[in-house]
């Protein structure tokens, strides 16, 4: 997968607000150029997997787009798989599938078997391979009774392994994942997560993901890409960007009584304070200091430690300007 | 001619039938799942049967159905509407609605990344809805018949073997006409209120409310440069056995289709260019 200097920008109306922008805006339509992504360009190689990250907005899902053919790009160009995407051959879309986290493919009032044999019928398999690759899957995602089950009877987590099976049935070369683990509980994000890997090693697939859980990023990705505001900011190891990254820790505090700001100065850098909620972030090895000290001199309820969502630590990055 | 493609063609046209087979056989399952919304469909569409009331009522105070320039006894006109009916329960179509609902909802992103085209999922959609209005209409007409037992009669062999693909080209028109409407969708989200306009022309120079007999010399010379007479009235004067031109029928039916079969394909390419320009 190649893309060279990828840029998409696209032209919304410029709309003023009240009756006379409303008039102006019917009489003489202007319109801004907005561009979205611009200059990205990198490559991956056949069987790897790629962690894609960034903030909201930052132009994931716009450059997995012109990555798929949904999205034609402005400037600059891809090849997936021998392929340019936008052009959207056969070859191309039997080679390729996309994941969308809350988009999906299963027809609701059926169960999943009926969408994979649509599925199977679409991508040209015949029956016996079919029910082959569909009890192979179902075996890697550990999914049984529930493929006879209408999907709207199903839960969440069952749900997003059958719109895998969908989307994976017709064995792609290429998977592109936007938030593959969304609004999953944390077993059921361990199982997909496993599943990818699995996926992964038997049929060398090359996969490039974006999630909003630092765990999946970290299980699955040894390469990372960072965009932010529409630009590539760092294309490498996740461990050398963990090293910027990682250093923080989150830690939540409810406090019997409200206190003052500077209270927590000694601590860690505050991230927010709302009342007796309090949420701090702390280097990693002061961490059991700082904890140590909070519960010896301050009137704490609970604390819990955990890793800061990856949009508050790349944000953080993006702020500091450790990576521009 | 070179013998070698229809070798080339076979693989094709396997795969294409195996996809219709199991699309029609799905859709007819999901479809069952709303079988009595389908009856209740299929009940709403008795406008003919109103028509019927409403024209036998003008046809008593107006010496009869020859007095008003139709040229149909009062069973020919009831077997009419009833032949309307029927045609209008297979050639209905909704794909305008369900593109917009899939365009909204962002199931169209899927589709379009499948080496199918999408419009081909709404064709069997509305096979298979057909498929399950099927019994319902068979139970309407048998009550309407057992109602009005003078217009009883079966049409010959002959003509229904002309009315099934008669009403299959209509379908066919109607459905490309609207998937043209719908397609529109690319360029403005709500292209249905667009399908009202052609509901209009559609519900009076089909045949719908009136055989296209009762029109004025004129208003049937401009309906008949439309689609809109074949896609009921030709089906149903074939179903009542009344008498129509039935090669230039079949030849003009031809034509639209040819017409409307590419058109909506290129609207269609363009329609896609636009919304990957868009942004999806």
């Amino acid at each position: 997968m190649v893309a060279r200097g990828l840029g998409k920008t696209y032209r919304v109306a410029d709309k003023q607000p009240g009756l006379g922008g409303t008039l102006r805006h019917f009489l003489r339509r202007r319109h801004r150029d907005v561009p979205a992504v611009t200059d990205v360009s990198f490559t991956i190689q056949p069987g790897e997997i790629v962690g894609f990250l960034g903030p909201n907005g930052a132009g994931k899902t716009t450059t997995l787009k012109m990555l798929t053919g949904l999205i034609h790009p402005t400037a600059g160009s891809a090849t997936v798989a021998g392929y340019t995407p936008h052009r959207r051959q056969r070859g191309f879309l039997t080679a390729i599938t996309l994941v969308m986290g809350q988009k999906q493919q299963l027809i609701w009032d059926l169960p999943p078997l009926d969408s994979l044999r649509v599925n199977a019928a679409v991508y040209g398999l015949d029956d016996s391979e079919a029910k082959r690759r569909i009890d192979e899957l179902a075996e890697m995602l550990e999914l049984g009774e529930e493929l006879t089950r209408p999907v709207r009877k199903l839960s969440l987590g069952q749900r997003m392994k059958a719109e895998l099976m969908a989307a994976l049935l017709h064995r792609p070369a290429v998977l592109f994942l936007d938030e593959p683990s969304l609004g999953l509980d944390v077993n059921a994000q361990a199982r997909v997560r496993q599943f990818l890997v699995d996926y992964n090693r038997r049929t060398g697939a090359t996969v490039l993901l974006t999630s909003h859980y630092m765990a999946d990023i970290t299980a699955l990705c040894p390469r990372v890409l960072l965009i932010h505001g529409g630009r590539l900011f760092y294309d490498g190891r996740l461990a050398r960007l963990s090293e910027r990254l990682a250093p923080w820790r989150q830690v939540r505090l409810e406090l019997a009584q409200p206190l003052p700001a500077e209270t927590f100065h000694p601590y860690g850098e505050l991230e927010s304070l709302d009342g007796a909620a309090v949420r701090l972030l702390i280097p990693r090895q002061q961490l059991t200091e700082a904890v140590a000290r909070l519960l010896n001199e301050l009137p704490v309820l609970d604390l819990e430690v955990s890793d800061p969502p990856i949009e508050e630590l790349i944000g953080r990055l993006f702020r500091k300007g450790v990576v521009a | 001619m070179n013998r070698r493609w229809p070798r080339a063609l076979a693989p094709e046209l396997a795969r294409g039938l195996r996809i219709a087979r199991v699309l029609l056989v799905t859709q007819y399952a999901y479809m069952l799942e709303y079988r009595a919304e389908i009856a209740l469909w299929a009940l709403s569409g008795v406008l003919p049967f109103i028509m019927l009331g409403v024209w036998s009522a003008a046809l008593t105070g107006g010496g009869g159905a020859a007095g008003l320039g139709l040229g149909l006894s009062q069973a020919e006109l009831a077997r009419y509407f009833l032949g309307a009916f029927i045609a209008r329960q297979f050639t209905v179509v909704w794909v305008v609605w369900a593109f917009e609902e899939d365009s909204v909802a962002g199931r169209l992103s899927p589709y379009l990344l499948q080496p199918l085209q999408p419009l081909w999922r709404y064709v069997a959609a509305h096979l298979a809805e057909q498929a399950t209005r099927l019994p319902f209409v068979v139970v309407i007409a048998a009550l309407f018949f057992l109602q009005q037992p003078a217009a009883f009669a079966l049409p010959s062999p002959a003509r229904l073997l002309l009315a099934l693909p008669a009403i299959w080209m209509a379908f066919a028109i109607h459905f490309l006409l609207q998937s043209l409407i719908a397609i529109l969708c690319f360029w403005s989200e709500r292209a249905q209120a667009l399908e009202r306009l052609l509901f209009i022309p559609y519900l009076f120079l089909s045949g719908l409310v009136a055989p296209l007999a009762a029109f004025p010399p004129g208003v049937r010379q401009v309906a008949f440069l439309t689609p809109f007479p074949y896609m009921i009235g030709f089906p149903a004067q074939l179903l009542a056995g009344l008498e129509v031109p039935i090669a230039s029928s079949f030849a003009a039916m031809a034509g639209w289709i040819a017409l409307l079969l590419p058109l909506t394909a290129l609207a269609w390419r363009a329609g896609v260019r636009r919304y990957t320009a868009m942004g999806g």
